[in-house]
């Protein structure tokens, strides 16, 4: 577009005084009506995030409970340090690392593991992608019934199937986090395997071709070339998955109920506003939460140099 | 040879991989309570049985929750894939300031906590009495389906020839007719595309339908199975609980089955250049 019309400005020799006012006339133009095309995106987005997380802030300087409106008090900051003290939060806090940490890395190593047979495979590669977006697109809430069926004591086949009797997966802390992160990692590493997927395809073959002829070995072309060759692809899936199982809420809920202590941060923040309709303390959880998510996009961002323009933008 | 073997074997661990858990709750969902009370605890059911399904479409919370979850989540689509279709074409086309503003906070809302919102806008909700109604939730979908929106679309616009629309114009077309001629066949795909995957992320939600419904006035799908309690108390509710779930996972398989293609692009062209 810009490149057409100074192409023709340079084409009329004594054009430019003359063209000059024009072009930014209709720079200007260009640019009101991009600014009203992206404006109802811009409001919908900042009405509905950033005033409540200033309300948030708000409200979490307060002791504040809907049971008791009546008595809001001003309390600074000691919402934060009651949180902060408090082993609940640290447990929870655990829960979700432990899920986030096993889900992410199991999900990279079979997602890139998918990626390669569908990237490889010759007959029926259009019917593996169909099945595997059907985890991707399933409910995550009816993933996690089907999950907890399929493992629980009265219903289930994997007792069966492994010979372990009557073994409660629910009865224990670890082995109910395992049952969460089964249903977590089904329904997501297809989605992860496709982002390697398209990273995948991008590695040039005849650097392949190249290391095959010099005579590396298949482990060393997928550690010298493959990978290296998807670094961007990688850390976009690895972030996009790190920062949404860090939020993980419908599986435990689903599934535990957080029952034997496997509640996450995002259940914390849910049970104490919603249920126990404390929103000084909720309000406080929720700023807290949202700091975290604040200091892992940044990790990742400037610690591990993620280029965020691969993931869309300035291009 | 060989290989090309392995690699058709690897295909089917993944098409078992996708399909058991499907098949499992397919079974469950034919078999009956009492076989779960007998504790038979197998693969598949020993007789199979209708009655869940009739169960489910007779519990009116169920079905007022289908109605719920396909009103909000069509409506949710809609206005999203329109508001992000303006804002799409001016990424991909126009010079103008805030644009990068606008794509990195597309990003931020993206990664943003859903959970640490359900506190201010439950109280928000209630004080202006969008508490456990259909735009209580549409609003928050829309917050969140926007950023998936805009990515989506804006990657495939612009891949679009927009010289064609200038090509036809020179031709003697009009501008409307160069517009509906030439770039509505063009972005529809993507707009398509776009629609699809926002539609699965306003079906998927979980977390706002708990926290900002309390009635089937507005409760959607996911919301309702996790209060269902079955034909009776005295029953398991296992089986009717994956009955709707079979019933939830039809349009999503339905959708796959169609434009999977379509997904794939889709999925990947948001996310990574290529």
């Amino acid at each position: 577009m810009t490149t057409v019309t100074t192409d023709t400005i340079t084409v009329i020799p004594d054009a430019p005084p003359a063209s000059r006012p024009a072009v930014s006339d209709r720079a200007r133009r260009e640019r009101r009506l991009g600014l009203w095309l992206s404006s109802p995106s811009f409001v919908v987005m900042v009405l509905v995030t950033a005033y409540p997380l200033g309300y948030a802030l708000f409200l979490s300087l307060f002791s504040y409970n809907l049971t008791d409106p009546s008595a809001r008090e001003f309390v600074g900051l000691s919402n934060y340090s009651t949180i902060l003290t408090d082993s609940v939060w640290w447990k929870d806090f655990t829960t979700t690392l432990a899920i986030t940490a096993v889900s992410v890395a199991v999900e990279l190593v079979l997602g890139f593991g998918m990626a390669f047979v569908m990237y490889r495979i010759l007959r029926g590669r259009s019917l593996v992608r169909t099945a595997i977006l059907v985890p991707y697109g399933i409910v995550t809430v009816v993933s996690a019934f089907v999950w907890r069926y399929a493992f629980a004591t009265e219903s289930g086949f994997v007792n069966g199937l492994f010979g372990l009797g009557d073994y409660s997966w629910f009865g224990h802390r670890w082995s109910s986090i395992f049952v969460i992160m089964v249903s977590e990692i089904w329904k997501t590493t297809p989605f992860v395997s496709l982002l390697l997927l398209a990273g995948l395809v991008q590695v040039p073959e005849d650097l392949q071709e190249a290391a095959k002829v010099d005579g590396a070995s298949a482990w060393q072309r997928l550690w010298k070339i493959t990978l290296p060759n998807m670094k961007a692809a990688i850390m976009v899936a690895l972030l996009f998955r790190t920062l949404d199982a860090w939020r993980i809420f419908d599986n435990p809920f689903v599934m535990t109920g957080g029952a034997n202590d496997t509640e996450t941060l995002s259940f914390l923040a849910y049970r104490q506003n919603v249920s126990l309709v404390n929103l000084g303390m909720g309000s406080a959880v929720s700023v807290l939460l949202f700091l975290s998510i604040v200091v892992i996009a940044f990790v990742f961002v400037k610690g591990f140099k993620t280029d965020l323009s691969q993931v869309r933008g300035d291009n | 040879m060989k290989t090309h073997r392995g690699w058709t074997i690897a295909g089917v661990v993944i098409l078992l991989y996708s399909a058991i858990p499907l098949l499992w709750m397919l079974s469950l969902s034919f078999k009956s309570p009492s076989e779960i009370a007998a504790g038979k605890k197998g693969f598949l059911p020993t007789s199979a049985t209708f009655d869940n399904y009739r169960t489910v479409f007779d519990n009116s919370l169920f079905t007022r929750a289908l109605v719920n979850s396909i009103g909000v989540a069509v409506i949710a689509t809609l206005v999203s894939v329109v508001i992000a279709m303006f804002a799409s074409y001016a990424i991909a086309r126009l010079e103008f300031p805030y644009k990068k503003l606008l794509l990195s906070m597309a990003l931020a809302i993206a990664m943003f906590p859903q959970a640490a919102l359900i506190g201010p806008l439950f109280n928000m909700w209630r004080s202006i009495g969008l508490y456990d109604t259909w735009p209580g939730l549409i609003i928050p979908y829309l917050t969140f389906a926007l950023p998936l929106s805009i990515w989506t679309m804006s990657a495939f616009f612009r891949q679009i020839p927009w010289e064609m629309e200038q090509a036809a114009q020179i031709d003697g077309a009009t501008p409307w007719q160069a517009f509906r001629k030439v770039i509505v066949p063009l972005a529809a795909p993507g707009v398509f595309t776009t629609a699809i995957l926002t539609f699965f992320f306003c079906w998927n939600d979980f977390l706002f339908s708990i926290s900002l419904t309390s009635t089937d006035r507005a409760r959607t799908v996911p919301a309702a199975l996790a209060f269902f309690q079955g034909a009776s108390n005295f029953e398991s509710p296992i089986t009717a609980i994956m009955a709707a779930a079979v019933v939830v996972t039809i349009p999503v398989v339905i959708m796959v089955l169609l434009f999977q293609r379509r997904i794939v692009a889709g999925l990947t062209s948001g996310a990574v250049k290529g």
